[in-house]
């Protein structure tokens, strides 16, 4: 009998051990994701034109849209991805215990992140260019950072926005008081509510969020930028082969806009390729020819599975940001390098 | 069972434990070896970089991110002690109220006690932070005079400074205690027995001075335990302050942790000193249960 009555305990003990035991294992995330079928894949789901909840209760904006391009690159189906709407503070601790595969939410690209000795993740090329503002009321009288002296200012918690204002608050001796929320909506219900003079925010945010005020033209978004702010996918730190095929997907979609390649025409391109051995790069990128997939682990044509799912850069963001989108945002320095942007890809050979 | 069999019993708990802790470390130190960081404190000297809104001792962004964490203990320190004061007249009045034989002071003290046990504490600061604090002018309002002065920005009370943050963290956390604590005392008057109250009156005794020196001496023991383990809750609790922009000792690691990278170690230090923290409640309570126990024991 006294047997018997251990026997839950050793049940529990066997159940932590599995626990304990789980998420070793020294494969490629890359193989997991394969296995499993689906994309763990972890948003915001709070800023409109990047990772919103869609009145249908899906998620849509061009984060989500890096999910897609990567499920459809990893497990060759964009429809298998599990979003996993996190805070800025949660985010990094999801993808160190591999909650998540990959990040794709608004993350500042940055030394101590990126570094080994800091948060030990590795970024994906940036799909966003973007830079930190600063959103205040029209009739407030305030028009420039010297007017927000000994104001206070709204800012999220856990994230480089926190450091910028205090670098560039600091550097030029303005004194002011910050009000911290973990959260985004918190963050702007704060600010219109009237406890901040100013809330601060990388500006694509800025813009999204105005974008949903009842009345969004009394509010401006001051001319200085304070901060550079490319954001770009991650994936957990010492994971190579994941990085790699990342990297080279968001480059797969800059090059697609490079060469004109669209969701529209990618069959019509595919059939060129295939039938006229002469066109070499096109061949290359598109699968046919030089097995630049599979150096990657990946399918040769992933490019084409991508390009079906979301289109090239270029639609991605007129899509979600674009002039006809609900949060236009002007594409600056995220157009490619010909047309006066920063965006290049290196080439697929 | 003979002694034997304890005896064993006992040793393979202890083993059973051991295991389970080593391979919890183990996989910890894996993980960590795998992501290539080890476990290091080195962090905490290096400037915090970022500013706190409101701090007890002097605070610059540029001091060390030890300092930072400290400024957001005693933040932490600061609403938990004045919350505890709070909930506890508001629990002990309620109590006792809905014990009264004014029907209107117990009805009171039902709605408040049935209303509030009902809500989720974080709906609870929410409401207070945005809806009833945040909902007060810009301009501050002076009902006393230059005693009280309210405004959405801050908080006056006789010349003292409050941030609208502290101020909802204050009001919810005590709100919500109190209800608990309440309870609590109600509980503890209910386990006197009815014959101590009909005694006290019988004497000519009022109600206050009945309940002050007949019921609530005797209800203490019962009130007690039950008090402390809501003083733990509520400290516990005070880490939703993040919701409402509080920087708390939670919120202060919470920007450390992110800034600096360091997450297990940040959760370490958060873990430690709640403990510590609930540690000193606990054995303060422990101090007082004994000393009213010991004085019913002599009487």
């Amino acid at each position: 009998m006294q047997c018997c009555r251990l026997v839950p305990f050793g049940v529990l003990l066997f159940g932590l051990y599995a626990c304990a035991t789980l998420g070793e294992g020294g494969a490629s995330r890359l193989d997991l994701i394969r296995q499993r079928g689906e994309l763990r894949c972890g948003v915001s789901g709070k800023i409109p034109g990047f990772s919103f909840l869609e009145r249908d209760g899906r998620y849509a904006g061009l984060d989500v849209d890096m999910c897609q391009a990567f499920a459809a690159a990893f497990v060759g189906d964009s429809s298998k991805v599990e979003y996993r709407p996190l805070t800025a503070p949660e985010r990094f601790t999801a993808l160190r215990t591999g909650e998540i595969d990959l990040l794709s939410r608004n993350t500042t690209f940055n030394l101590s992140r990126d570094a080994s000795g800091g948060n030990g993740v590795t970024f994906a090329p940036v799909v966003f260019h973007d830079g930190q503002g600063l959103l205040v009321r029209r009739n407030s009288g305030i028009n420039g950072l010297d007017d927000l002296r000994d104001k206070t200012i709204c800012v999220g918690s856990g994230t480089t926005t926190e450091q910028n204002l205090n670098d560039v608050f600091q550097a030029k001796r303005i004194a002011y008081k910050p009000v911290k929320y973990q959260d985004l909506n918190q963050l702007v219900a704060g600010y219109l509510q009237g406890r901040c003079s100013a809330m601060t925010s990388d500006r694509s945010q800025l813009a999204s969020a105005r974008s949903g005020f009842a009345q969004p033209n009394n509010h401006q978004i001051l001319p200085e930028v304070l901060s550079k702010e490319p954001l770009a996918p991650l994936s957990s730190g010492g994971d190579q082969r994941l990085a790699d095929a990342m990297r080279w997907v968001v480059y797969a979609l800059i090059t697609a806009e490079e060469m004109g390649i669209t969701k529209a025409n990618v069959d019509v391109k595919l059939q060129e390729a295939t039938s006229d051995p002469s066109k070499t790069a096109l061949r290359r990128f598109l699968g046919v020819d030089g097995e630049l997939g599979s150096k990657l682990g990946l399918r040769n044509d992933f490019v084409v599975s991508v390009l079906k799912t979301t289109g090239n850069y270029g639609e991605i963001y007129d899509r979600h940001l674009g002039p006809q989108s609900a949060v236009p945002i002007p594409r600056g320095l995220n157009q490619l390098h010909r047309d006066g942007g920063v965006l290049i890809a290196p080439p697929f050979q | 069972m003979t002694r034997r069999q304890r005896w064993w019993i006992q040793v393979l708990l202890l083993v059973a434990v051991l295991t389970l802790a080593g391979i919890l470390i183990n996989n910890l130190t894996v993980n960590l070896i795998r992501t290539g960081l080890g476990l290091s404190f080195r962090w905490l000297s290096r400037p915090a970089g970022f500013a706190i809104s409101e701090h007890l001792l002097p605070f610059q962004p540029g001091d060390s991110m030890a300092w930072a964490l400290l400024m957001g203990w005693l933040n932490s320190l600061r609403v938990i002690a004045c919350s505890i004061a709070f909930a506890t007249v508001l629990g002990v009045v309620a109590g006792a109220a809905s014990r009264s034989n004014n029907p209107l002071f117990s009805a009171l003290a039902g709605l408040y006690v049935g209303l509030i046990r009902q809500i989720p504490l974080l709906l609870q600061l929410l409401f207070w932070y945005f809806v009833a604090f945040l909902g007060l002018p810009s301009e501050p309002l002076a009902p006393l005079g230059a005693l009280i002065r309210v405004s959405n920005q801050a908080i006056t009370v006789m010349g003292l400074n409050l941030s609208v943050e502290f101020a909802a963290v204050l009001v919810g956390l005590s709100v919500f205690t109190g209800a608990a604590i309440a309870e609590v005392v109600r509980g503890g008057l209910d386990a006197v027995p009815r014959g101590q109250w009909e005694a006290f009156r019988s004497l000519g005794i009022g109600e206050g001075l009945g309940l002050q020196r007949v019921v609530l001496p005797q209800a203490l023991p019962a009130i007690l335990p039950a008090l402390s383990s809501q003083y733990l809750n509520l400290a516990k609790n005070s880490t939703l302050s993040i919701a409402v922009g509080y920087a708390d000792l939670y919120a202060v690691s919470d920007t450390a942790i992110t800034q600096t990278g360091r997450a297990i170690e940040g959760f370490l230090l958060l873990l430690l000193s709640f403990f510590l923290l609930n540690l000193l409640i606990n054995s303060s309570m422990q101090i007082l249960n004994h000393s009213v126990l010991n004085k019913g024991k002599r009487t």
